[in-house]
């Protein structure tokens, strides 16, 4: 069987310190396509952080192992890109500069040096952010932020876009906003995309699939949900629209009644 | 104070028109234009406000020294006496008369090299050295215990030391500002570099930077803030390192310039000198500090 292009195969990951070993993930196994969008979803807690890193490289597995295209993924690289939480600007570098650090990092041997600047901009462009091009993280909203790290990591024209709860930090109108524009650029360029989310509508709006994860310790794929929605997706319409309704309920279920959240996790 | 009422009611009347929602009011004219604008008025007043309590309380200082010390016996001479007695040291600050005559300028001007020297050795050295204990944890396993001890060793004490390896006075009160500076750099630039958030240890990881770039473009600048309270602890340690080593090993220098004052009984001399040693002192650390806030403008948490 051909592999697909991105493979998480029997991953357990466990943290030891001292004589107590605490087992956070056990055998996690995922195929993705490539162009799809893929949420994991699931209660605090519950090591899908942990997945996301041990996809990013950052976290190595204890057990298993991830391919991205048949290769093995053991280290961090700009492949896999990643949108942090936290946006994880660098506070000292312009937007530009902090977008302008990971494209010419990537492209520095292959791209002449109008044409990283070029990149550069057109990134900035895609997620509207051009106007702010010279102001420090610090002068601009969270929001704002944000969408620079989202421009930083799409700049890496990464095989897999890793995206760590993005909109986590944000206010809910914000949120919205950047939600589409994500969907947008999505359209546009057909990335494969992870997403760590707890936001049921912004996992079932934006997702080809969703993974649903069981309570930790040991937290296991409890469920996978097709979300059968014609692309481009309206959230308007949507609100009405029975298969939304329906992948809605499914997930609210899984998570609501199957595994609640136990508040010791 | 009534120069900060005055300078307010300046202000008001450019504020109206902005509220004023479509309207055109037509601003009065002004009975005769200020000399200063009322920014430029705004901005006198905060440097008054600087300037004048220092220089009130350094008037009173004085004040008192004057009446302390304006007997003929007293041991130390009055402000007046000490102006009087150096004035010609005060007037040409740059004669040379040859060897250790010359002026307090020369003086000052020897001792700034000495420090510029054995401060930017030690800059560049406890910058290297802090990354290394903050980046490794064998480096601090190894290393940090042998500073922590070195650090206490009063910096005169290495004099006799350095003396004996480079047999000259010259590279020894180098070498003596050199280990005075060199541990608050080092210690500092080290937590500062243990502190780099994750955050942006996980960007370098994901570009992939190799541990040159990384060193560059996120340690320093990272990490710069602490550094530079290490720098500024330095600079303020290296000068009071000077005067005493440059006592010791002679010859030019503010240091000797004080001591062969002491022992030909020129006290206003040494009260001079003290003055020019301190208003230097502040400078280094101001210049220090203005580069600092240069360097790390927008290093603050975002």
């Amino acid at each position: 069987m051909a592999k697909s292009f991105l493979t998480i195969e029997h991953v357990d990951k466990s943290f030891t310190r001292g004589a107590v070993t605490n087992e956070v993930l056990k055998n996690i196994s995922l195929e993705v396509n490539e162009s799809e969008f893929i949420s994991i979803i699931g209660h605090s807690g519950c090591g899908k952080s942990t997945l996301l890193n041990i996809v990013a490289g950052l976290t190595q597995a204890t057990t298993g192992v991830v391919f991205l295209e048949g290769q093995v993924v053991d280290e961090p690289g700009p492949d896999r890109a990643v949108v942090f939480q936290n946006h994880s600007l660098l506070p000292w570098l312009t937007c530009y500069e902090n977008v302008a650090l990971a494209v010419d990092k990537v492209f520095g041997k292959t791209k002449s040096k109008a044409e990283r600047h070029d990149w550069t901009m057109h990134k900035l462009k895609l997620v509207h952010m051009e106007h702010a091009k010279d102001r420090r993280p610090s002068e601009i909203s969270g929001g704002m932020k944000q969408r620079i790290g989202i421009a930083r990591a799409l700049a890496m024209q990464p095989k897999v876009l890793l995206l760590d709860e993005p909109f986590g930090a944000l206010d809910a109108l914000t949120r919205t906003h950047l939600q589409d524009q994500v969907m947008q650029i999505q359209a546009e360029l057909r990335n494969t995309v992870l997403m760590i989310t707890h936001d049921v509508d912004e996992a079932v709006l934006l997702s080809d699939r969703i993974v649903m994860m069981t309570n930790g310790p040991s937290a296991r794929i409890g469920d996978v949900l097709e979300v059968p929605l014609d692309r481009p997706r309206n959230r308007l319409e949507l609100v009405s629209d029975r298969g939304y309704i329906a992948a809605r309920a499914a997930v609210l279920k899984f998570l609501y009644e199957r595994h609640r959240f136990v508040e010791a996790a | 104070m009534t120069q900060i009422a005055a300078a307010t009611s300046n202000v008001t009347p450019l504020k109206t028109p902005t509220s004023a929602a479509g309207t055109v009011v037509s601003l009065p004219a002004p009975a005769a234009r200020p000399v200063f604008g009322p920014r430029a008025r705004t901005r006198l007043t905060e440097l008054a406000r600087a300037i004048i309590p220092p220089l009130l309380t350094i008037a009173a200082l004085l004040l008192l020294w004057e009446l302390l010390c304006s007997s003929p016996t007293s041991s130390l001479p009055a402000p007046s006496r000490v102006v009087s007695d150096t004035w010609e040291l005060i007037a040409h600050p740059f004669y040379d008369n040859g060897g250790n005559d010359k002026g307090l300028g020369w003086q000052l001007y020897v001792s700034l090299k000495r420090v510029a020297l054995g401060y930017a050795l030690a800059a560049v050295a406890g910058v290297a050295l802090g990354a290394l204990v903050g980046g490794s944890v064998w480096a601090m396993r190894g290393l940090d215990p042998v500073f922590q001890v070195l650090r206490t060793i009063p910096p005169l004490a290495w004099l006799p030391l350095s003396l004996a390896a480079f047999r000259d006075g010259e590279p020894s009160a180098i070498f003596v500002i050199f280990i005075t500076a060199i541990w608050p750099i080092i210690i500092n630039t080290a937590v500062g570099i243990r502190n780099i958030p994750q955050d942006y240890k996980n960007v370098a990881q994901v570009l992939r930077l190799n541990p040159l770039e990384y060193f560059i473009k996120i340690m320093l600048p990272a990490a710069a803030p602490y550094i530079f309270t290490g720098l500024r602890i330095g600079i303020g340690l290296s000068w009071l390192a000077i005067v005493a080593a440059e006592m010791l090993i002679g010859g030019v220098g503010i240091g000797f310039f004080i001591w062969d004052a002491w022992n030909s009984s020129r006290i206003s001399d040494i009260i001079l000198a003290l003055v020019y040693v301190g208003a230097v002192g502040f400078i280094l650390d101001r210049i220090v500090a203005l580069i600092a806030v240069a360097v790390t403008r927008g290093t603050a948490n975002a």
